[in-house]
């Protein structure tokens, strides 16, 4: 299946591009589909190049040496990533994997390199893409200080409790994430990381708080 | 019957993205809204939730306190 001009024209990176630009860009991307699970590829690695999510999602995710999976990102069609590699290159600072079946396109880090020496104009737009990057993960690093952030996930736990009887207000891990200040990701991070320490069990729907005072307990600590 | 995520309709724009996350094939397309069908496979594993673009899917928890026995 041949890439899509259209899709071309939406990518950020090549905004502004006439037809004629992304038809000679369109010569340098590959196509890659991958099913469900699939590592894209891994932290760590030699950068292959950059991709642009054609269908499906891709997460984004640091591995901890204890391996506790730290997830920097969902990547949705119209959406990239691994780009920071081209343009530095680094190895691959994260690892990729497909949440579904994906369809990818990608342009290896010499050709994306031909591409802003040939069409200069984009430079600014690589620029506003990296820079609402940076912006995501300064955030992220302040919540990384995560003894502060499982504190507020407990302190939401304790204080949205019920009886069982169903007549309290049930939370989404986005209204939690809202309610402590902190990205989804965290919460659920957070969640695991209660889980493990006996504090809660998660049973499908309901989160069951198996010790009250394990969780004042880490409220109380001082992160 | 099983609890199951969420759909509000006005929000959803039809992507799809939910469908190709899901594992349990909870999730289908009908007249370009996403439906949702009852299945004991869902997990709740809330990807569903975390992919979707406008916030159209919701997975909410209830939150019980059932303290261990023992302490």
């Amino acid at each position: 299946m041949a890439v899509q001009l259209d899709f071309l024209k939406g990518v950020p990176f090549f905004s502004g591009l006439g037809l004629p630009d992304l038809e000679s860009i369109r010569g340098l991307v590959f196509e890659k589909t991958l099913e469900r699970g699939e590592m894209v590829l891994l932290e760590g690695e030699a950068a292959e190049g950059l991709y642009l999510v054609a269908s499906g999602v891709v997460k984004v995710f640091k591995t901890s040496a204890e391996g506790k999976e730290q997830i920097l990102g969902i990547v949705r069609p119209g959406e990239s990533f691994n780009d920071v590699s081209v343009f530095d290159g680094g190895p691959n600072p994260a690892s990729a994997q497909t949440m579904g079946p994906v369809l990818l396109y990608g342009i290896r880090k010499d050709n994306m390199v031909d591409i802003l020496r040939n069409h200069p104009q984009i430079a600014l737009n690589v620029v506003k893409v990296l820079a609402g990057r940076v912006r995501h993960l300064l955030s992220l690093v302040e919540d990384l200080s995560f003894r502060r952030v499982i504190g507020r996930v407990a302190k939401i736990l304790l204080e949205h409790a019920g009886d069982g009887t169903g007549h309290e207000p049930r939370l989404t891990q986005q209204e939690m994430a809202a309610m402590a200040g902190t990205a989804r990701e965290m919460v659920g991070r957070s969640l695991k990381a209660l889980e493990e320490e006996g504090a809660i069990s998660l049973d499908r729907h309901r989160i069951i708080i198996r010790d009250k005072g394990a969780l004042r307990q880490i409220i109380e600590t001082p992160s | 019957m099983a609890e199951m995520p969420i759909v509000d309709h006005k929000k959803c724009n039809g992507c799809g993205l939910c469908i190709t996350v899901c594992r349990c094939n909870a999730l289908v397309m009908v007249n370009n809204v996403i439906t949702i069908i009852e299945t004991v496979e869902c997990d709740w594993c809330t990807d569903c939730e975390a992919v979707c673009p406008t916030g159209a899917i919701r997975c909410p928890f209830e939150i019980v306190i059932q303290e261990h026995r023992d302490r």
